[in-house]
């Protein structure tokens, strides 16, 4: 048993709720006992402090019939996670035909996935009730823009996107998938840590472009996967450069060589990096330019 | 819920020294609207006799801090005040992974409880989406009357089509919107003075939008490596590069616009609006 121990102050402080220390009325003597643990005790108490923290958390389940779910993310908005999404999941599948590749858009405010792989439509529904994802170019996608109408927001306040992403993980048809492309929206918040607790994720890429102020929300981002610890492959630096198709004069429009230094700080690697090329035309087939698959390829190998 | 309408009342109360609100909004996100933001808090902070106060509610990925090259501090200068979440954090790489209530809470603390003193110019600056932060900036300052929304976007369809959701939310929540700015809009090489779309306007871009949509284009702002470099230092791009066309871009948005004149007329004119 634990060893109690007695501190005796006088005319010193009490405690209160909450951990502060006010002076008490004059002339009070307090008596305050603390007890120190022992090293099984304390081991038992952060056990039960972990289970009943975990209330009322979801449990973790993994998708059916899906193998490997990777999600493609950054803190940062607009540094081409969709497109990186996109290139990844038709890269991937380009790479080995045998294997059945899924997308998955979780961005329920400002769903891209439906422009990009240039897709319309409401999503059947299958005879057990589940959603049909809409298929293009051998991917099968998903993605709230399947959902609303295109110009019609999505105005909801965190619970309700909580159970859109419940729905959207366990309500879709996805029959076998060797791999699940998870397209993510910015942030750190409500998506993220939904998705992240409702589902096993094999690992994150996150997308960052070479600038200070996107390597830091990317970084934040990076710290927010290993909290919640989910694996983070690497860094893909997207927007590198440009190259004037008149004289050929490269130019480092938003930096250059950003994504290699957070990668040496947080001890990743850099996946690759990818040219702006054919970014923003919409609905046709994007080849990637990336060194992303051999290296993603590799880690689940 | 009870506590919120009187929180809504005092918020109402502490916004009577502040004259106007402006928020700058983007369906989309990466189109600039922190480094409008900043860039519009300098040139109105330019006159000295204008009070600015610049509010980041982005609470995942304050960028105003860096933009506005501060470290820990909430005054830049002696009429530009700047508050953020990223000030409330030990270091700049700690991550906040919040649900929204958390974030509504954060959101209500900076309306009601930071000393904003006499304002004229108060400028919000958003995350992306329609989110839990949009929702609740709107709901808290809707006894204290929001003056309008400038919507940010850049030339292409994947934006622009998030941008109409914005401004259906816009019109949704009764906010009116100043206008449109359409920031990346071109690239010159500084080799060959070639112009690029780096992001093709494939769908005629924001000018083609604001007329379906009536609003107006407030400005084209194109793209310049050095507004980025400014960004990550810390320092105003209008100062750092005064000759080059995105700075004009930007001087003549925040002086010929909407922005001063619009605020009372858009404003008198939404209260007779839907």
């Amino acid at each position: 048993m634990g060893s109690w121990q007695r501190l005796l102050l006088f005319g010193g402080g009490s405690l209160r709720g909450g951990g502060g220390v006010c002076a008490p009325p004059r002339g009070s003597r307090v008596l305050v006992c603390r007890r120190q643990l022992s090293g099984a005790e304390s081991e038992t108490l952060k056990q039960r402090r972990a289970q009943l923290m975990s209330r009322g958390l979801p449990k973790q389940k993994p998708i059916e019939g899906v193998k490997q779910v990777i999600v493609v993310a950054s803190g940062k908005g607009g540094v081409g996670k969709s497109t990186t999404a996109v290139n990844l999941a038709l890269a991937l599948a380009a790479n080995d035909s045998s294997k059945a590749i899924g997308l998955l858009d979780v961005d329920v405010y400002g769903p891209s996935i439906p422009k990009m792989m240039n897709l319309k439509g409401n999503p059947e529904l299958s005879e057990s009730n589940l959603m049909r994802p809409l298929l293009n170019y051998g991917i099968a996608c998903m993605s709230m823009g399947f959902l609303v109408e295109e110009t019609a927001p999505v105005v909801w306040r965190g619970l309700m996107v909580m159970s859109a992403i419940e729905k959207l993980l366990r309500q879709v048809d996805w029959g076998q998938l060797d791999y699940l492309v998870v397209d993510m929206p910015p942030g750190t918040g409500d998506v993220q840590l939904s998705v992240s607790q409702n589902i096993p994720i094999s690992g994150a890429v996150i997308v960052s472009t070479p600038q200070d102020i996107a390597l830091m929300d990317a970084h934040k981002g990076a710290e927010m996967f290993r909290k919640v610890h989910v694996p983070v492959l690497g860094l893909v630096q997207n927007m590198s450069v440009f190259q004037c198709p008149k004289c050929k004069h490269k130019t480092h429009i938003f930096g250059a060589d950003g994504a290699r230094r957070l990668a040496r700080t947080l001890d990743l690697d850099v996946l690759g990096q990818s040219l702006p090329e054919d970014c923003g035309r919409s609905g046709k087939k994007i080849a990637t330019t990336s060194r992303v698959i051999p290296q993603v390829s590799r880690k689940f190998a | 819920m009870e506590e919120v309408p009187h929180a809504i009342e005092e918020i109402k109360e502490k916004m009577k020294t502040v004259k106007h609100k402006i928020l700058v909004l983007s369906g989309k996100g990466g189109v600039g609207k922190s480094t409008f933001s900043a860039h519009l808090a300098h040139g109105l902070a330019e006159d000295e006799n204008t009070q600015v106060a610049l509010l980041d509610i982005d609470i995942c990925g304050p960028s105003i801090p860096k933009i506005m090259g501060l470290e820990g501090e909430q005054f830049l200068e002696d009429n530009l005040g700047v508050m953020s979440v990223g000030f409330l954090l030990s270091s700049p790489d700690d991550a906040v992974i919040w649900r929204g209530p958390k974030k509504n809470g954060m959101i209500k603390q900076f309306l009601r409880d930071v000393d904003w003193g006499e304002v004229d110019y108060l400028i919000v600056d958003t995350p992306p989406g329609t989110s839990d932060e949009h929702l609740s900036v709107v709901q808290y300052l809707a006894a204290a009357r929001i003056d309008g929304a400038v919507i940010i976007t850049t030339p292409q369809e994947v934006s622009l089509q998030d941008v109409r959701k914005e401004i259906s939310f816009c019109r949704k929540v009764r906010l009116p919107v100043l206008g449109v700015v359409e920031n990346m809009s071109g690239f010159v090489c500084p080799n060959c003075k070639k112009e690029s779309q780096i992001f093709p306007p494939t769908t005629g871009g924001a000018e083609v939008m604001c007329q379906d949509l009536q609003i107006p284009l407030l400005g084209r702002v194109p793209l310049d490596p050095h507004i980025g470099k400014s960004c990550d230092k810390g320092q105003s791009f209008m100062i750092d590069a005064p000759d080059s066309p995105a700075t004009l871009a930007y001087r003549s948005i925040i002086q010929s616009k909407c922005v001063c004149e619009s605020c009372e007329f858009t404003w008198r004119r939404g209260q007779k609006v839907i």
